[in-house]
């Protein structure tokens, strides 16, 4: 436990030294939200697709963020020696998580705020659609950790945004409600994550309370819990 | 200009370890990597408390050899010990400490921040890790750069921050790659006399290097060539068999040697 605590501390020094990782953390959502108030000014457009937008941001860019710097880590050397000392796989992606989770719980405040500033209406809570927004989050971040611990070279982790998170985009009702696709993707829709996380942001947007999302955030804290798992079994300690 | 590591170390006495005299001791080790054979069936012997050189030129096999002991090395087949267990066994990480080849430390940390999280892993807290990461830059004369980044030392001073990382846990047996390449010569005489005393506190010093006038500064010496052992000796006997007076025209005599018998 303790090792993991001394890793997210490290982490979280990195990051604080690289202002463009926290300003793209931070920063990137809130430029989207942003430019859908403007861009769709006097319609109901920020209102429909801004809780959404809250829920999948915040998914994207820490699975991003994630991914970038566990490759590094491997890059670097680092992982390599990381491998050679007590520290456990656990507490290194135990570590990870806590760093970038804490970081999650900031970025959905300021988004939320954000959007709330625009111009946003919301008829639900405002708290629980924070709640959505962080646990997202903290899914992009176990899903970035798990898809590097899978890459072998640094040329997969790269392609690893493209086959986990996009396809999720198209199935997860984000452009198309998901009872309008074809009954295969929809099958397909009904295991991925990010369709739990849009899936809650929209019935909180409507008014409806934590019971009837609480199905919706048990699989995604479920899928969290399962890719950390995932990426403890498959990082190697001895590589090739 | 390098300073006696002033921290209190404790003794390793080579009569109470398990292995009374071998830290290392490999038996037909082999290792396939990316489907190439790179180690054939290497034994070898590496005795405690003593600083071993292992010489060889580029491809031959140094750093999958260390990465083997270290335990991080996939596709290693054959007998490895290491302190008495097998190489990568749980209990060897907080004994063994490793220093790659390229210094692997964290870009964007201070060398402070570096050596400190390292401290950490090997389970020091408190003043206890306060004066270990004191003296282990000391150790590397790094002290002054402390407060700096490591993206912006000097190439030398960045291996030396990797170095100071692997001396702060205060491991029993070291093990280092190539750690004095790009060293200008004041400072390699400084570190080589650094391994010096480790060794006279009891640790066991695993070296490697290309350049061959290192290895008269070894106590031991193990040539590599091809992923073969092609001597195991001490630099006096290398000269005396090989009739010359300095490493590498020994080296160069062995490898004549080689070629003739077969
Ligand atoms: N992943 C790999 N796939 C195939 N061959 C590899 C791989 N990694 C290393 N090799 C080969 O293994 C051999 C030994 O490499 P190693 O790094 O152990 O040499 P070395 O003695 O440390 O050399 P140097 O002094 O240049 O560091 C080299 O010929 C290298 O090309
Ligand atoms: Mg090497």
């Amino acid at each position: 436990m303790r090792l993991t605590l001394v890793t997210a501390k490290r982490v979280l020094t990195q990051l604080r030294s690289d202002p463009r990782t926290i300003a793209m953390i931070m920063v990137l959502p809130c430029l989207i939200v942003g430019l859908i108030a403007w861009m769709f000014h006097g319609t109901d457009t920020l209102d429909r697709f801004g809780p959404v937008l809250i829920g999948f941001f915040p998914l994207f860019v820490m699975f991003l963020i994630t991914s970038i710097t566990t490759q590094r880590e491997r890059s670097s050397g680092t992982l390599e020696r990381l491998m050679t000392t007590p520290l456990r796989k656990g507490d290194l992606m135990g570590g990870y998580v806590l760093a970038f989770g804490s970081l999650s719980v900031i970025q959905a405040l300021v988004v939320t705020g954000f959007a709330l500033a625009v111009g946003m209406d919301m008829a639900g809570s405002v708290p629980l659609m924070i709640l959505v927004a962080m646990l997202s989050a903290v899914l992009g971040c176990a899903l970035g950790l798990a898809a590097s611990a899978v890459a072998r070279t640094e040329f997969q982790a790269v392609q690893m945004l493209p086959l986990v998170i996009v396809p999720q985009i198209f199935t997860a009702g984000i452009f198309l409600p998901r009872e309008a696709m074809p009954t295969a993707l929809q099958w397909i829709a009904n295991v991925l994550p990010l369709t739990y996380s849009v899936d809650a942001m929209q019935k909180v947007t409507a008014g409806q309370g934590l019971g009837e999302i609480a199905t919706d955030l048990v699989v995604v804290v479920l899928w969290i819990i399962g890719s950390i798992a995932l990426g403890i079994l498959t990082l190697r300690r001895r590589t090739d | 200009m390098i300073v006696h590591n002033p921290k209190p170390c404790l003794r390793y006495d080579s009569r109470v370890t398990a292995a009374p005299t071998s830290a290392v001791r490999a038996r037909g080790l082999s290792v396939v990597r990316g489907g190439k054979d790179i180690l054939h069936g290497v034994d070898l012997d590496i005795p405690a408390g003593h600083v071993t050189g292992l010489l060889g030129p580029s491809g031959s096999g140094k750093t999958t050899l260390m990465r083997a002991m270290v335990g991080v090395q996939d596709n290693v087949t054959g007998e490895l010990t290491v302190l008495g267990e097998p190489a990568g066994a749980a209990a060897l990480r907080r004994r063994v400490g490793y220093d790659t080849q390229a210094a692997s430390v964290y870009a964007d940390l201070t060398v402070r921040a570096n050596v400190e999280y390292f401290a950490s892993l090997a389970g020091l807290r408190g003043s206890d890790a306060k004066d270990a990461v004191d003296a282990a830059l000391t150790s590397v004369d790094l002290t002054f750069h402390a407060a700096q980044r490591i993206a912006s030392l000097s190439g030398g001073e960045r291996s030396r921050a990797s170095l100071a990382a692997t001396f702060v846990g205060n491991p029993e047996l070291i093990i280092l790659d190539e750690p004095t390449v790009g060293l200008d010569p004041v400072l390699r005489r400084a570190l080589w006399e650094l391994f010096r005393r480790l060794a006279d506190d009891g640790r066991t010093l695993v070296v490697s290097s290309h350049v061959m006038d290192e290895a008269s500064r070894c106590d031991r010496l193990i040539l590599m060539r091809d992923g073969r052992v092609m001597a195991s000796t001490t630099p006096d006997d290398l000269l005396a068999d090989t009739g010359t007076t300095d490493a590498e025209s020994a080296f160069l005599a062995l490898i004549d040697r080689e070629g003739s018998a077969s």
